[in-house]
């Protein structure tokens, strides 16, 4: 824009600005200091803000308490395999969608897309009937494959945009200095297909992490991830606010750092498209 | 340019994803179909045989039906109102040029990324506690009788949390549009002497309309089905049960599977007249 702003203004929306995306980030902030404190400032009044003895006891204490280790684990293991997976499956449905379109690639995105819209309350107890069968109850990878499935549709569909997205005469322009279709696949497209597909794979891991109604629903103490872990936090232990703030800082810090990464392919991954 | 061995090729490829897709949609939504017409009592019997729509009316006609239907909507309407006029404000704010624009945008997305369970349990306990959370204290330096938040009131309470993890959402969907927006002819009609406002409801408004009508879908359809925020903060106590919370505590809690069910019929269906009209929009968008 060529319009010259005054430095006044500038100010005044910098001010204004700043000060409402501390008031939303305030919460987070809190809880990140709070863990620091002891369970005696935590809840002192007036509150402290940033002259209290900071201490990480919190955090040992939770480590030690509640074998927060092997919740840890199991969120990684259900995101990441989940979105590996998914990613699998779907890197060669986007492809051809992209790539060879037919008369029905619409209909069958948007069909794919309706499936995301299933209200999983409404499916809850065949899954769970079904999880009981197969002894999946309580069980990693039971959920590591029930989540592949409620994200797959956004895979899919990310990555058709970004496949879309790299021209069709560039495939041509190879073909005809005699590239083998394995060679056009591994050196031209898979180079120019790396950014779109590192963007799903870091939206949909995030999306994995916070997933909070089957990884409730479909597990106990072996299965559990940080979602629930957190859950379990409710009451009484949820008083002891410093603690309470560790475990919960612990659950979101990777989170957070990631979703920082990801503010773009978010609009996209989570619109379908439809905003860019 | 697309051959006969590359279509079937195309139709290889794509298989794993539709074959799953399907099963996951299918074998469910029929087993739910076929216990929605059935007396289901896991604990208590079992399957007890046909009932026809027993179910279906059994469910509607009960108490909890029409409070589970407002509170519903009251969360719906309530989250949608506060996120799309607060997303648009803010989405305005954060175009105008500022320093530090892009800390900014990273303190209003953060609540994004926090997982349901923690934003819930955080805002219950650290800051609407009665007693020692950081809103009593708040209101008792100002000298006011502090708030039981989530019982006295609930709903106020859990908009107030959810609209919290989904304003970041609008905010992010708005302010991409707005930076779409054409610079040049804001500026012309401020030559003109456009006020602020009518240059907001005349340009502005009328070029986000679409980009607000894709949040409000894409956001009701995760509203409708909220879970562990009220999972956490109240478990469906004091009137904050919407439909779904009804129709989880009928299949798991009360182990009513066929009541459940039929209520989980209405919920997809519910579900479904929404995504109609969203994918309509991102349809029109593949052209």
């Amino acid at each position: 824009m060529a319009r010259a702003v005054t430095n006044q203004r500038k100010m005044i929306n910098t001010a204004a600005a700043w000060t409402v995306g501390l008031l939303i980030f305030f919460p987070i902030l809190w809880t990140i200091l709070t863990s620091f404190k002891s369970e005696a400032q935590a809840i002192a009044d007036p509150p402290i803000f940033l002259f209290f003895d900071w201490t990480t006891e919190n955090y040992s204490t939770v480590m030690e308490r509640s074998n927060y280790g092997r919740f840890l684990w199991n969120s990684i293991f259900i995101a990441g395999g989940s979105t590996i997976l998914g990613i699998i499956i779907a890197v060669p449905a986007a492809w051809s969608m992209a790539f060879v379109p037919s008369k029905r690639t619409k209909d069958i995105l948007l069909w794919m897309l309706s499936t995301k819209m299933l209200p999983a309350v409404g499916v809850l107890y065949p899954i769970y009937l079904l999880f009981i069968q197969f002894g999946l109850l309580d069980n990693v990878y039971g959920l590591t494959f029930v989540l592949m499935l409620i994200n797959l549709p956004i895979i899919v569909w990310m990555l058709y945009t970004y496949f879309r997205e790299i021209p069709g005469e560039i495939l041509e322009a190879a073909r005809m200095d005699g590239a083998t279709l394995k060679s056009e696949i591994l050196y031209v497209l898979t180079p120019m297909a790396i950014p779109g597909i590192a963007s799903t794979l870091l939206l949909n891991f995030i999306l994995a992490w916070n997933e909070a109604f089957w990884t409730l629903n479909l597990t106990a103490a072996k299965a559990a991830p940080l979602t629930a872990f957190i859950a379990s936090y409710s009451s009484p232990e949820g008083l002891f606010y410093a603690k309470l703030s560790a475990a919960s800082t612990m659950a979101i810090a990777p989170i957070l750092i990631l979703g920082w990464f990801s503010q773009k392919q978010l609009v996209r991954g989570l619109t379908f498209g439809a905003v860019k | 340019m697309a051959t006969k061995a590359s279509r079937s090729a195309a139709r290889v490829m794509m298989a794993p994803a539709v074959v799953l897709l399907l099963g996951w949609m299918l074998v469910p939504l029929i087993m739910t179909l076929w216990f929605s017409f059935r007396t289901y009592l896991p604990l208590r019997g079992g399957d007890q045989g046909w009932t026809g729509f027993d179910n279906y009316v059994r469910f509607v006609t009960s108490s909890s039906f029409w409070p589970a239907i407002s509170t519903t909507l009251i969360l719906l309407i309530g989250v949608l109102a506060i996120t799309i006029i607060l997303g648009v404000l803010l989405a305005i704010l954060l175009d105008q040029p500022m320093w530090g624009q892009g800390v900014v945008r990273i303190l209003v997305i953060a609540p994004f990324f926090v997982m349901p369970t923690v934003s819930a349990l955080v805002w219950k306990n650290i800051f609407m506690d009665p007693t020692n959370g950081l809103l009593a204290h708040l209101w008792r330096f100002f000298g006011a009788e502090s708030v039981s938040w989530l019982s006295d009131v609930p709903m106020l309470s859990l908009i107030m949390i959810v609209s919290w993890q989904w304003l970041p959402f609008a905010t992010l969907i708005l302010l991409t549009a707005i930076q779409s927006l054409d610079g040049e002819q804001m500026e012309a009609a401020e030559m003109d002497g456009a006020s602020v406002l009518s240059r907001f409801f005349y340009i502005a408004l009328p070029h986000l309309s679409r980009a607000i009508t894709i949040v409000i879908l894409i956001q009701t359809i995760f509203l409708l089905a909220i879970f562990a925020e009220i999972f956490v903060t109240t478990g469906g106590a004091f009137g904050t049960r919407t439909l779904s919370y009804l129709i989880f505590q009928r299949v798991l809690e009360s182990q009513n599977v066929g009541l459940g069910s039929a209520g989980g019929v209405y919920a997809i269906i519910l579900a479904n007249i929404v995504a109609i009209f969203l994918m309509r929009i991102v349809g029109k968008n593949l052209d």
